[in-house]
């Protein structure tokens, strides 16, 4: 069965880590630039929003290609010999998941009354301690946000097959190990693979949802 | 009573257009000052420099004997307390509302529970101290705001019409309320409103704007 088979289990570790990962540094990144582009007024803003929010809608096969063209031996970042490792994956991940957290980001602080942050600084909140309350506010949104970054990166195959490589105990994650097995026409494989795929952003996304809601019900 | 602020030349220009300019005007300590005059005045705007939340033009504003630029200045900003004309309530308890500003300051937990304890008492809200902010009429909500801003014992209270939103009744109640604490705070109160009655029962002093200059 398929899970007395280590190399499932190790398949799904691997998934779990990298696309884990990834999240998290969308997040690190994603949550502060959101941020300043919800509240700060600049030169260049919507430009930048558009950018932000077509990377939303960006393709992981495209990304794969960039990341591939600057991980390959011959690209620009050849020399850091990156290119099929699970850092690979993971920079090509975080491409993905970044625009959407950013732009969920600030279109959840956006969406907030403009004078909550004037009456905030008006209790003598520094900037950060304000940041922190809207964040705090606004915690049903970003949890949506970071549920969408991390629903985008374990479940995408294209940029994990062009920059990892599908290489069996490196780099091999449950989505192209779902498209090796499918390919095979190893079917049975391929699906419980695929419901494995599913259970684990169902449990994921389930536990997200209960920090959510019962946020809402406070 | 002592001179607690003071300003000179205030101007502030918002899209190409002058909306204060303001020669001079002076606070007490203790006093309580109606701003009056129709939407546009410049009410809210100079509330809101004084504040430290919008930046002016020009101007010279000395409070305490002590020149400042509110704007750029946080210790300033942390000896005001500002109410707006909606509460702008945090999603928290009504016992965290009011004392987020003192945690902003970083008061200590016991210190926070003692004041809000006892301006939660002072405003007649201690009953729903566990109360989701979210969950209260807009009489309780104003009630709240005012707690949290009374509680951070401000020199300067600026209320920027505070009772616009309240029915007649929470009105009424809370201008009586409101009547009898603000003497005890020792802060000089600043407060803009459109209606003469709120001004016969709690200013002593009346500043009328006009396209935002003073004109009596």
């Amino acid at each position: 069965m398929w899970f007395n088979n280590p190399d499932v289990w190790e398949v799904t570790l691997l998934s779990l880590k990298v696309s884990g990962l990834a999240t998290l540094i969308s997040l690190v990144i994603g949550l502060p630039l959101g941020t300043w582009l919800a509240l700060d007024k600049f030169r260049g803003r919507s430009f930048m929003m558009t950018i932000v929010n077509t990377g939303m809608a960006l393709p992981p096969v495209v990304v794969g290609l960039a990341v591939a063209m600057t991980l390959w031996r011959s690209g620009p970042l050849g020399d850091l010999n990156l290119i099929y490792t699970p850092t690979a994956i993971v920079i090509a991940q975080v491409i993905i998941s970044l625009p959407v957290v950013t732009g969920l980001t600030a279109a959840a602080l956006q969406h907030q009354d403009p004078r909550l942050r004037l009456q905030l600084l008006g209790l003598g909140a520094s900037r950060a301690q304000m940041v922190v309350s809207l964040w705090r506010e606004a915690r049903l949104p970003l949890l949506a946000a970071l549920m969408a970054g991390f629903g985008a990166v374990i479940s995408e195959v294209g940029a994990s097959m062009m920059v990892g490589g599908n290489i069996r105990h490196q780099t091999r994650v449950l989505t192209t190990a779902i498209v090796l097995e499918t390919n095979k026409g190893e079917f049975a494989s391929a699906i419980a693979l695929g419901i494995l795929l599913l259970l684990i952003t169902f449990l994921i996304n389930y536990a997200l949802t209960w920090i959510q809601q019962r946020g809402a019900k406070q | 009573m002592t001179r607690l602020l003071e300003i000179n030349h205030l101007r502030v220009v918002r899209d190409r257009r002058q909306v204060l300019d303001l020669q001079h005007l002076a606070i007490e300590t203790n006093q309580v000052i109606a701003l009056v005059g129709p939407n546009g005045a410049g009410k809210s705007t100079l509330l809101l420099v004084l504040a430290g939340l919008l930046k002016p033009q020009e101007g010279r504003i000395t409070f305490n004997g002590r020149m400042v630029e509110p704007h750029k200045d946080r210790s300033f900003r942390r000896r005001i307390g500002l109410v707006m004309q909606d509460p702008l309530l945090l999603d928290r308890s009504v016992q965290d509302n009011v004392g987020i500003g003192l945690r902003f300051r970083g008061v200590g937990g016991q210190e926070i529970r003692r004041r809000v304890d006892e301006w939660m008492e002072r405003l007649s809200i201690a009953a729903l101290r566990e109360r989701p902010a979210c969950k209260l009429s807009g009489g309780e909500a104003q009630r709240v705001a005012l707690a949290r801003a009374l509680v951070l014992r401000p020199e300067l209270v600026l209320l920027d019409e505070p009772f616009n939103s309240l029915d007649k009744k929470a009105r009424a109640d809370l201008i009586r309320d409101l009547k009898s604490l603000l003497p005890g705070t020792g802060a000089a109160t600043l407060f803009s409103t459109h209606d003469e009655r709120e001004v016969e029962l709690l200013a002593e002093e009346k500043i009328e704007l006009m396209e935002g200059k003073v004109v009596r």
